[in-house]
């Protein structure tokens, strides 16, 4: 796919939602991108004159935080503070999803590439996933442990279409506190992960559409279902590696 | 041994919570319980500058004949209150867990307005689990 400009979903401000871009940033797009200038550190660290230089964030080894560990109280609020701010801007579920989806895409990107590196950088002979189903294994184990410290609970293939892959948590962490009011029935927060999940997809040559669904059960209140829909290409190419 | 209520009252004086696990207690409409609230609140205010010695947090049980008043009151100014029997002892102890499920189910929900009324599935069953079923 060649893409004339860059990727929409790259942005937080895809082509689909012009209408609103503007109470969203008044300012060029360079707001979009958190990076820090560089003068703003030069003269933090100018004025401040702490003992020794700051670490810089950027030059740390990235294997240092490998195991470390998040408050999960304290990203909740986060998570919390972003669908409440998603939401002031959109004008219904759908936007809503769909940002929310836009945001996980940009983690998932960078996910991918940090687990690989952390997996495959020491090895001897690197390998990558090309075939469909060890692929969706390696997200259901290793970019659910990389996220979220535990595997996901299932993936199921589903029976009336041959694209479409499901993944399932039983008890989504990101999910864990969050009571979706009835008027907003078919909201289901972990367009998040969805988003995260299509990144990965889409960086292994997977592209496929991702969204979450809720499909509780009496035991698992927040149990959710993670839907794939690959894109033709990739059936295509699965039916020709099979041979 | 019983547990009768439990109410929720927000910083200024508005009822945000209320359910009632047991029979026995008058049925109010909403407006008496709102009413109720808002004159514990008052209540409360003022036993809060009644000690003799230093500053005091208010009260923190009122007794009755046959019932018990136990009011937690947090740091952000929020106040849990459970009616119990007199010889329930583990008020404080349920006051307390009350108060993290509320930071959890309450706090850290996206679609919840603080001050206002909880309207939360996952607070209500996490309180049924804990009190038992309400009515």
């Amino acid at each position: 796919m060649a893409y004339s400009q860059p990727h929409p979903r790259l942005s937080v401000l895809s082509n689909s939602s012009q209408s609103s871009v503007d109470q969203f940033s008044p300012t060029s797009s360079s707001a979009r991108y958190s990076l820090p200038s560089a003068p703003s550190i030069h003269t933090t660290l100018g004025s401040t004159k702490a003992p020794g230089p700051r670490p810089n964030i950027y030059d740390r080894n990235l294997n240092k935080t490998r195991i470390a560990e998040v408050s999960a109280s304290a990203f909740a609020f986060l998570f919390s503070e972003i669908v409440q701010y998603t939401q002031k801007r959109v004008s219904g579920i759908n936007d809503l999803e769909r940002r929310l989806n836009t945001l996980g895409y940009r983690i998932g990107t960078r996910v991918l590439e940090l687990m690989v590196w952390r997996a495959e950088s020491s090895s001897k002979a690197p390998k990558r996933e090309t075939r469909l189903v060890p692929a969706l294994m390696v997200i259901h184990t290793q970019v659910w442990k990389a996220v979220y410290g535990k595997a996901a609970d299932a993936i199921e293939k589903s029976v009336e279409n041959a694209d479409e892959y499901m993944i399932i948590d039983n008890d989504p962490p990101i999910e864990r506190n969050i009571s979706v009011p009835r008027d907003m029935g078919g909201l289901s927060c972990s367009s998040f992960t969805a988003g995260i999940v299509e990144a990965v997809l889409d960086g292994l040559g997977f592209p496929a559409r991702v969204t979450a669904h809720s499909t509780p059960t009496s035991q698992f209140p927040s149990r959710t279902t993670i839907l794939i829909k690959l894109e033709k290409s990739v059936l295509e190419r699965e039916e020709l590696l099979k041979q | 041994m019983a547990i009768h209520g439990l109410w929720i009252i927000n910083k200024a004086g508005g009822l945000v919570y209320q359910r009632n696990f047991a029979d026995g207690l008058a049925q109010l409409t909403s407006n008496e319980y709102l009413v109720l609230a808002g004159t514990l609140h008052g209540i409360h205010a003022i036993t809060s500058r009644l000690s003799p010695t230093g500053s005091s947090s208010g009260a923190e049980v009122i007794e009755g004949e046959t019932f018990k008043l136990t009011i937690h009151l947090t740091l952000t100014g929020t106040k849990f209150v459970l009616l119990t029997s007199l010889v329930e002892t583990t008020a404080e102890v349920i006051l307390q867990k009350v108060y993290e499920i509320y930071a959890d189910a309450v706090m850290k929900n996206p679609f919840h307005t603080p001050e206002m009324p909880i309207r939360s599935e996952g607070f209500d069953s996490k309180i049924t689990t804990l009190i038992g079923s309400g009515q």
